[in-house]
């Protein structure tokens, strides 16, 4: 079953938030993981591109179908994952613990648009 | 397989210096070695396995053994129409003076394949309430991306050419977007209702913000979850008063055949897929066809060579563009898949326009019997009468972790093709269902007993139906690795 991590942001595309000062560490949920199934490649951003809150910013591929990442905030990428690009399985592994980008944030105030965890997890349910 | 000589790879049989058949040396003058370009010629003799023709016949008779046909057996591939594709098409098409046909042949004054061609586009425009047909497209995307040709250049034909957005629904079929991307117009997202039909206050909101650049809404009708869009007529309306056009994905025409027609929906555009609805071979058997039918005031922009029929019913092909100056042009070689077309016209002549309207119907009877047997076994998302297919979201218990994967790979033990499995994307589990109306209510009832045994052995022994298939020649693929490492020539695979 699917694990849900308090004290992080969720949007209702799936990508978590972990905040930092100013920074954001996004990422999808272990709810995510679970019904992409194994995931196989995850197409990222380059540091210093800019994301737009609701606008695609890269895909995770499996071997059941290929979603596109909606970043939850706006900001500029400060650094991505790498270590994905050769072990994309890391995000079944554990979701939370693997990030896929740190962004920047320009606005912090869109964090309060995005679900806390009990939100999520109903939104999750529904 | 006992005999293990023949459960090898052809490259596996090979022996160097064996041959099947000993190839005359060509004559001095025609020489590859001063008849090409340096620059293209190899260095090293390519490295094909070497084999006598007996152990080539084997070879492939055994292979062709472990191959699945709708001839076979029961094929529910979900979203494609498998078909029977009966003997009489097949026997027509191989009739000597169509067979033996060059395309080039047909392109000259009144041959009679253009006849054919003819009386093939007029069935269709009759069956889709169109103007006119081209039966050039060579498959069902093909057709997508002639269709979004023609309506970018009826766009630009009218001085309108800031229309380059197209709206497709989130249920979509893949193909649809990437047509419009090749075509270079840009993709639009139109959400869907909990119930999988269009949120048609989602589209108002999107032609109020950029009605003015829509150069055109694609639109499956029934839907991927094969549903009937019950406000197509509003929707056609709302982007036709918006400027734009509307384009019908024949994909799923099956539902409705010989019952109601995209023209009289108000669709502009759309394409047929000859190799589902009109029972002509997929893939190995086919190849594919995909004409393209318009509206009224549309029929110019149809592309070239263009078979044109004057006063005398006399038919000529016209290849130029100054013939037809606003023709979107060529989209490929000739006329399209004549063997294709033949087949098709002989389904549609064999069954006449009266048993015709019983396909619809059937397939429709069809995917809700299956759906009604199925429904308490597996979850059933939406529940309301389906037209031409059903789409479970797997097992309804899924405490056992049985997944939809699992089930489609235990089907093939029990000897039936799986259905489409993880389309579409609304659902995380999607098993996808289409019977098509050539089966029998036998058939069907075999099928659902299987699907209810499944779902028992999910309870009774999980880990047999995880590592299912048991029976077939290949257990079960390893996707991931597949995915991660595609290794698709032999000589690299033996690299390590």
């Amino acid at each position: 079953m699917a694990t849900f991590e308090s004290g992080l942001r969720y949007s209702e595309s799936h990508e978590y938030v972990r905040t930092e000062g100013e920074y954001a560490y996004i990422g999808i949920s272990d709810y995510a993981q679970h019904a992409l199934g194994n995931i196989v490649y995850v197409d990222m951003p380059e540091v210093d591109d800019e994301v737009s809150a609701g606008e695609e910013f890269g895909a995770v591929e499996s071997v059941k179908a290929a979603s596109d990442l909606i970043s939850p905030v706006s900001g500029t990428v400060v650094e991505v994952n790498s270590a994905l690009d050769d072990e994309p399985e890391l995000l079944n592994k554990d979701a939370f613990a693997n990030w896929i980008i740190k962004v920047q944030m320009s606005d912090p105030s869109e964090l309060d648009s995005l679900m806390d965890v009990e939100a999520y997890k109903a939104h999750c349910e529904a | 397989m006992n005999n293990k000589l023949y459960g090898k790879l052809i490259f596996e049989l090979s022996h160097p210096g064996r041959k099947g058949c000993a190839l005359q040396q060509l004559p001095a003058s025609h020489h590859s070695a001063t008849d090409l370009p340096a620059h293209l010629l190899r260095s090293a003799a390519p490295r094909l396995p070497e084999c006598d023709e007996l152990t080539v016949a084997r070879h492939y008779t055994n292979l062709s053994h472990d191959n699945f046909g709708v001839n076979d057996g029961f094929y529910p591939l979900g979203s494609c129409t498998m078909k029977y594709n009966p003997a009489i098409d097949e026997e027509v098409a191989a009739i000597g003076a169509f067979a033996a046909t060059h395309p080039e042949q047909a392109m000259h004054h009144d041959h009679p394949m253009l006849r054919i061609y003819t009386q093939l586009r007029q069935a269709l425009a009759e069956l889709t309430g169109l103007s006119e047909f081209t039966l050039n497209p060579c498959a069902g995307a093909h057709g997508e991306l002639t269709g979004l040709m023609i309506i970018r250049a009826y766009h630009e034909h009218r001085g309108d050419a800031a229309r380059t957005k197209v709206l497709i629904p989130d249920s979509a079929h893949g193909t649809n977007p990437a047509s419009a991307a090749v075509c270079g117009l840009e993709v639009v997202e139109v959400r869907s209702l909990p119930d999988g039909t269009i949120d048609v206050s989602h589209l108002e909101e999107l032609l109020s913000a950029i009605g003015s650049e829509v150069a055109a809404m694609m639109m499956t009708n029934p839907n991927t979850l094969g549903i009937f869009e019950p406000r197509v007529l509003d929707i056609t309306a709302k982007v036709h008063a918006a400027g734009g056009l509307m384009y019908y994905d024949g994909a799923n025409l099956n539902a409705l055949l010989g019952c109601c027609r995209p023209g009289d929906m108000g669709f502009d555009v759309c394409h047929v897929n000859l190799h589902k609805t009109f029972a002509t071979p997929h893939g190995g058997g086919g190849p594919g066809s995909g004409p393209v039918g318009v509206r009224k005031g549309l029929e110019a922009f149809l592309p070239l060579p263009y078979v044109m029929v004057d006063a005398e019913g006399r038919h000529r092909v016209l290849t130029r563009r100054e013939e037809r100056p606003l023709s979107i042009g060529s989209i490929g070689a000739y006329l399209g898949n004549y063997g294709v077309l033949i087949k098709a016209l002989a389904y549609i002549l064999s069954l006449g326009r009266e048993e015709l309207r019983h396909v619809g119907p059937l397939a429709t009877l069809n995917a809700n019997y299956v759906k009604e047997q199925l429904r308490d076994t597996f979850l059933l998302p939406i529940d309301r009468v389906c037209k031409h297919e059903c789409v479970f979201d797997g097992l309804a218990d899924k405490s056992t972790g049985v997944t939809t994967m699992d089930v489609a790979k235990r089907l093939l033990d029990y000897g039936y093709h799986a259905p489409t499995i993880y389309f579409p994307l609304l659902f995380h589990e999607s098993l996808m269902i289409e019977p098509t109306e050539n089966e029998s209510k036998e058939t069907l009832d075999a099928f659902i007993a299987v699907m209810h045994k499944i779902a028992e052995e999910a309870q009774s022994d999980p880990e047999m139906v995880k590592t299912a298939p048991h029976s077939t020649p290949i257990g079960r693929v390893d996707d991931v690795l597949a995915a991660k490492h595609p290794v698709t020539t032999y000589w690299k695979s033996l690299e390590k």
